[in-house]
């Protein structure tokens, strides 16, 4: 490689003579581009400052609408699947209340998808999965948790779920605008039961009341059907936790296709 | 370290930093598809639901 190391002695060596000077000017512009250890330590450390700020921005900001995205086309898929398996509408769970609407009650395993949740005011690209059971292993694939104590939707009683306010899809993020009257959907391979939300509550973590089947009045018999939707307050923070209660409006069985109000959203046809 | 992955890349400065922009692109895409949601599993585990009280 080294015209030098040869030893043996070639026409070139007159340029072998201003070698010299080559090898100095060489030298003068190295410490320049000579890698250093520190240099490169500097490098790899602002690279991972760098690496951090993108996933707070990824977790804070475009994680959410990246699963937002996904989360919504899933729901589409399955409403088309359970639109077009629709059988017979079932009978309803109380005879002497033929109005009462059906209510799920096969047992779900942990983790399984049973409806969508539908709010208008969250967007008409606003579709998130309704998953049994609250461990952070169902909540933090982008699911609302269904308190598998509490009840069904469309039974008597309270049906309750939590999610993330902010990543993992933050799917009730926006539960502080919800106002008086605003609807909210549950869709299920029965149909979509309509809700209309009623009022905000805020308690401590430990306040296990509001899981009962009329909310902090533990031992009283429910007479409403009522959806409660959970999940951390304030913004940014688990300190407290804030719920959007609603109460049941009406029942569209799966064969008369969606409510009005969200059948764009549902089929995903605008 | 950056510098000498710049006088790597082959071409005039115009082709090197379009290959830049890519390999750029690339990576950012890795993260923000894989990486960053398998790591936001792993890192601080947020509670969301009522509970008793230890």
């Amino acid at each position: 490689m080294n015209e030098q190391g040869d030893g043996e002695p070639t026409p070139e060596s007159t340029a072998l003579a201003e070698q010299p000077r080559d090898a100095r000017a060489a030298s003068a512009k190295r410490p320049r581009r000579r890698v250093s250890v520190v240099g490169v330590l500097g490098e790899l450390l602002i690279t991972a400052g760098v690496l951090v700020l993108l996933f707070l921005g990824w977790q804070q900001w475009l994680g959410d609408i990246i699963e937002g995205h996904q989360l919504y086309g899933q729901s589409v898929h399955q409403s088309q699947q359970w639109i077009k398996e629709a059988g017979p509408t079932k009978a309803p769970v109380d005879p002497a209340d033929p109005a009462a609407p059906p209510v799920i009650t096969a047992s779900l395993s942990t983790g399984k998808v049973f409806g969508y949740l539908y709010v208008p005011r969250f967007g008409s690209d606003y579709a998130r999965p309704i998953a049994q059971g609250t461990a952070l292993s169902v909540l933090n694939k982008g699911n609302l948790g269904h308190y598998a104590t509490t009840q069904m939707p469309g039974a008597v009683g309270n049906f309750m779920v939590a999610s993330h306010r902010k990543a993992y899809g933050g799917d009730l993020e926006h539960i502080n605008n919800l106002r008086v009257g605003d609807h909210i959907f549950v869709g299920t391979a029965d149909g979509w039961y309509q809700y209309s939300f009623r009022n905000l509550q805020f308690v401590t973590p430990t306040d296990v009341a509001v899981l009962d089947p009329v909310p902090d009045q533990p031992g009283l018999q429910p007479g409403d059907r009522i959806i409660t939707l959970q999940s951390c307050n304030p913004f940014f923070s688990t300190a407290e936790r804030i719920m959007a209660y609603g109460t049941f409006d009406k029942f569209y069985p799966i064969a008369g296709g969606p409510p009005a109000e969200i059948a764009a959203t549902v089929t995903g046809k605008s | 370290m950056y510098a000498a992955l710049w006088r790597a890349l082959p071409g005039p400065w115009w082709t090197r930093l379009l290959i830049v922009l890519v390999l750029v692109a690339a990576v950012l895409s890795v993260l923000v598809l894989w990486v960053f949601p398998w790591i936001g599993e792993l890192v601080a585990p947020q509670d969301v639901t009522v509970a008793p009280g230890a």
